[in-house]
C-alpha cells in the first residue's frame, strides 16, 4: 500500500468511526447511566458506572412499579405479527404485480408507491375515527393494522426488485414442470428472496418497535400500552425518574440489537446483491 | 411419444409480428433443430410449443391434440433451458423430483424413474448434491435428468449447450444424440450452433426473420440450399456468393459473366436474357487449378491455418472478398494470384429474388470455361 492509498484508507475510517460514535454514543450513554445512582447520573453523566456508583434501582422500579412485561409483550406481538404480515402480503404482493400483467396493474403499482411518499402519520385523525367506528380503539389489532398499512409498500417496492433479479428461466421450469402458481410463489420464489426478506424485516421491524405515535393514539389503557408508551409515565411533568427512564430504555433497545445481529449477515447480502452481480 | 403439427401460427407483440405463418410437422420420435441467427423467432416458437408464450393466431397439436390453451405441464412436453434452470435450493433428487409431486406420480415411481434417469445420465453419485456444487455440464445433465423424468410426448431443448466450454459441448452433443437414440423420443432443439445442428437433426428447420426459410435433412441443406440465406447460413466458413448476369442464351446455355469470375456457361433452364444471377460457391469446393466449369481469380490477403485445413482469404478483381480451403501443407502465400475451379454440381445458381434456380447437372458441359 502506498503513503496516499493508506492516508486516504485512514481518512475513510475516521469518518467512519466519527459517524459510529455519533450513531452508539447514545445509546451507550443511555445503557450505561441506566446501572448507575441517580446522583452519579447528574455528577458525572460520561463516566461508566463503578463500585460505587452501580445500581439496578432502575431496573427494580421498572419490574415493581410499572406493567412493563405487559408492554413488552404488546410490542413483541406487534411487531412479529405486523412484520409476519407485511412479509407475507409484501412478497405475495410483489410477485404478483412483477410476474403478471392483469387490467389495473400499472396504476395499483403507482398507488403502492404513493404509500411510500406520502407519511401514513397525515392520516392519523382519519384512522382514529377508522378504528373508533369499526369498535377496534384500544386494541392491539388496530396497531396491527396500521403497521401493516405502513410497512407494505415499501416491502413491496424492495422485494419486486429482487424477484425481477430471479431468471425467468426458472419459473418457467417450475411452469413446465406442472407446479401450480402458489406453489411456485412459495417453493421457488419465496426461498430465494430470502436475503431480501431479511432486510425488508428489518427495515419494517424497527420503526414500528420504536414507534410512539401510534400506541399515543390508539391504545390508552395500560394492557395496550407498548413499551416506547410505557416508559413516558415515569416522564413527569415536574419529576422525571431517570433511573426507571433510563433502565426501560435499556430494555426496549435489547430485542432490535438482537433481531439485526440475527439478520445482519443477511442484510448485508440482500443490500449488497443488486449492486455487485 | 407422439407427433407434433404446427398450422398457421402467428406471434405478435402489440404492432411487431415475430413469427409469421409458420406451418411445420414433426414425426413421431423425430429430432427436429430449428436453427437461425439470433432473432429469427426459434426461442419464441419453441417457447409457444411449451406453452410458455400465447398464440396469436394459428394452431399448435401434440399428439393430434390441439394445445392452444393447455397449461405448459398439460402438454405433455419438458423443456430443457440454456441457463439449466435448476431449483438452487434443492438438491439434485428433488430438482428432479419436484414437478412430479404435482403431476400424481407416486412417491416409489418418482424414485424409479430419478433411479433410472440417474444411471442413463451417470449422475447416481450427485443426487444428494446442489446445484451450485456441480461442474456445467454436470448441471446440464440434472436438467436433462428433470426432463426425462416427466416422460414427455415431445422434448424441448433451448440452446442446452451453449453455457457449455468446447470440449464439453461437444461430449454432451454425443451424449444428446445418444439419449435420443435409446428414448426414440420426439425432440425439437433449438439453437444457433450449425454444427450442432448438422450433427443431431434427423431434419432441419432454418429460420430467419419470423420465418421458416428452408426444412430438409442435414446434408440436403447442405447441397442444396433453397435460397441464399440458407446457403450463407449453412456451413462455415459461409458460401461466397458472385453477382451475375445472363449475357446471352444460345442453344440451350446460357452465357454468364459478372465480376470475379471467368465467363461460365449454365444450361438455360428457366434463364431468361438480362436475369440478374448470384452464383454461390462454397470454400471447401474451390480449388486450385484452372479447368474447371467455374474459375474464380484472386490475391491472397490472409491465410488462417486450421491444420487440416487453411482457409485463404482472396480479394476479387471488382474490390470485394472471398475465401477458400487449402488442404495440405503448401498454402499461397500472401499477395499470390490464384486461380481457384469449382465443380459442376457445387455452384449453387440464386435467381434476383434469393431462391435456389434448379441446374440439372446432367446438362452442365464438362470444363466448358470461356476465356472472357
Amino acid at each position: 500500500m502506498t503513503a496516499e492509498q493508506r492516508a486516504k484508507s485512514l481518512g475513510v475510517h475516521l469518518v467512519l468511526i466519527a459517524y459510529s460514535l455519533l450513531a452508539v454514543g447514545p445509546i451507550l450513554l443511555v445503557v450505561m447511566n441506566s446501572f448507575k445512582v441517580r446522583s452519579a447520573i447528574f455528577g458525572s453523566p460520561l463516566a461508566p458506572p463503578d463500585a460505587a456508583t452501580f445500581s439496578l434501582v432502575g431496573y427494580e422500579k421498572v419490574f415493581r412499579s410499572s406493567h412493563i412485561l405487559t408492554y413488552y409483550s404488546n410490542s413483541l406481538i406487534v411487531t412479529l405479527v405486523s412484520m409476519a404480515l407485511v412479509l407475507l402480503f409484501g412478497a405475495m404482493a410483489a410477485w404478483a404485480l412483477t410476474e403478471y400483467r392483469f387490467r389495473g396493474s400499472t396504476a395499483l403499482a403507482l398507488f403502492l408507491s404513493i404509500g411510500i411518499m406520502v407519511p401514513i402519520r397525515l392520516g392519523s385523525v382519519a384512522i382514529l375515527n377508522m378504528m373508533r367506528s369499526a369498535g377496534l380503539n384500544d386494541t392491539l389489532t388496530a396497531l396491527i393494522l396500521v403497521y401493516v398499512a405502513q410497512g407494505l409498500p415499501m416491502s413491496i417496492f424492495i422485494l419486486s426488485e429482487f424477484i425481477q433479479q430471479i431468471p425467468r428461466d426458472l419459473r418457467d421450469a417450475a411452469r413446465c414442470d406442472g407446479v401450480p402458481e402458489t406453489r411456485i410463489f412459495f417453493e421457488v420464489v419465496a426461498p430465494l428472496l430470502r436475503p431480501a426478506i431479511a432486510t425488508v424485516a428489518v427495515f419494517t421491524i424497527v420503526p414500528i418497535w420504536n414507534d410512539l405515535w401510534f400506541p399515543l393514539i390508539l391504545t390508552s389503557s395500560d394492557s395496550t400500552h407498548t413499551v416506547t408508551l410505557g416508559v413516558q409515565q415515569f416522564l413527569g411533568q415536574y419529576i422525571t425518574d431517570w433511573n426507571s427512564v433510563l433502565a426501560a430504555l435499556s430494555m426496549a433497545i435489547l430485542p432490535v440489537v438482537m433481531i439485526y445481529v440475527i439478520l445482519s449477515r443477511q442484510l448485508i447480502a440482500g443490500l449488497t446483491s443488486g449492486a455487485v452481480k | 411419444m407422439a407427433n407434433l403439427r404446427i398450422e398457421h401460427l402467428n406471434k405478435r407483440y402489440g404492432a411487431t409480428t415475430v413469427l409469421k405463418d409458420i406451418n411445420l410437422g414433426i414425426e413421431d420420435g423425430e429430432f427436429v433443430v430449428l436453427v437461425g441467427p439470433s432473432g429469427c423467432g426459434k426461442s419464441t416458437l419453441l417457447r409457444m410449443i411449451a406453452g410458455l408464450d400465447g398464440v396469436s393466431s394459428g394452431d399448435i397439436h401434440i399428439a393430434e391434440r390441439c394445445v392452444n390453451t393447455l397449461a405448459p405441464a398439460a402438454r405433455g412436453i419438458a423443456m430443457v433451458f440454456q441457463s439449466y434452470a435448476l431449483y438452487p435450493h434443492m438438491n439434485v433428487r428433488k430438482n428432479m423430483t419436484f414437478g412430479l409431486k404435482f403431476t400424481g406420480v407416486a412417491p416409489a415411481e418418482r424414485e424409479r424413474r430419478v433411479a433410472e434417469a440417474a444411471r442413463m445420465l451417470r449422475l447416481v453419485d450427485l443426487l444428494d448434491r446442489y446445484p451450485r456444487d456441480l461442474s456445467g455440464g454436470q448441471r446440464q445433465r440434472v436438467a436433462i435428468g428433470r426432463a426425462i423424468v416427466r416422460q414427455p410426448a415431445v422434448f424441448l431443448f433451448d440452446e442446452p449447450l451453449s453455457n457449455l466450454d468446447a470440449a464439453l459441448r461437444v461430449s454432451t452433443r454425443v451424449e444428446i444424440a445418444n439419449l435420443h437414440r435409446v428414448l426414440k423420443a420426439t425432440i425439437v432443439y433449438v439453437t444457433h450452433d450449425q454444427v450442432e445442428a448438422m450433427t443431431l437433426a434427423d431434419r432441419i428447420v432454418v429460420m430467419n426473420n419470423g420465418r421458416i426459410e428452408q426444412v430438409g435433412k442435414p446434408l440436403d441443406l447442405y447441397y442444396e440450399p433453397a435460397n441464399l440465406f440458407v446457403a450463407g447460413f449453412i456451413g462455415s466458413p459461409a458460401m461466397n456468393f458472385f453477382d451475375a448476369k445472363v449475357e446471352t442464351i444460345e442453344g440451350g446455355r446460357a452465357r454468364v459473366a459478372g465480376a470475379g469470375f471467368l465467363n461460365l456457361d449454365l444450361p438455360a433452364a428457366s434463364l431468361k436474357v438480362g436475369d440478374t444471377l448470384t452464383l454461390g460457391v462454397r470454400p471447401e469446393h474451390l480449388v486450385r487449378g484452372v479447368n474447371g466449369p467455374f474459375a474464380a481469380e484472386g490475391i491472397v490477403e490472409l491465410v488462417e491455418r486450421l491444420g487440416e485445413a487453411s482457409f485463404a482469404y482472396l480479394r476479387r478483381v471488382d474490390g470485394r472478398m472471398f475465401v477458400a480451403e487449402v488442404r495440405g501443407r503448401r498454402t499461397p502465400s500472401r499477395g499470390e494470384t490464384v486461380t481457384l475451379v469449382a465443380a459442376a454440381p457445387d455452384v449453387h445458381v440464386f435467381d434476383a429474388s434469393g431462391i435456389r434456380v434448379a441446374m440439372p447437372i446432367a446438362s452442365w458441359s464438362d470444363g466448358a470455361i470461356v476465356q472472357s
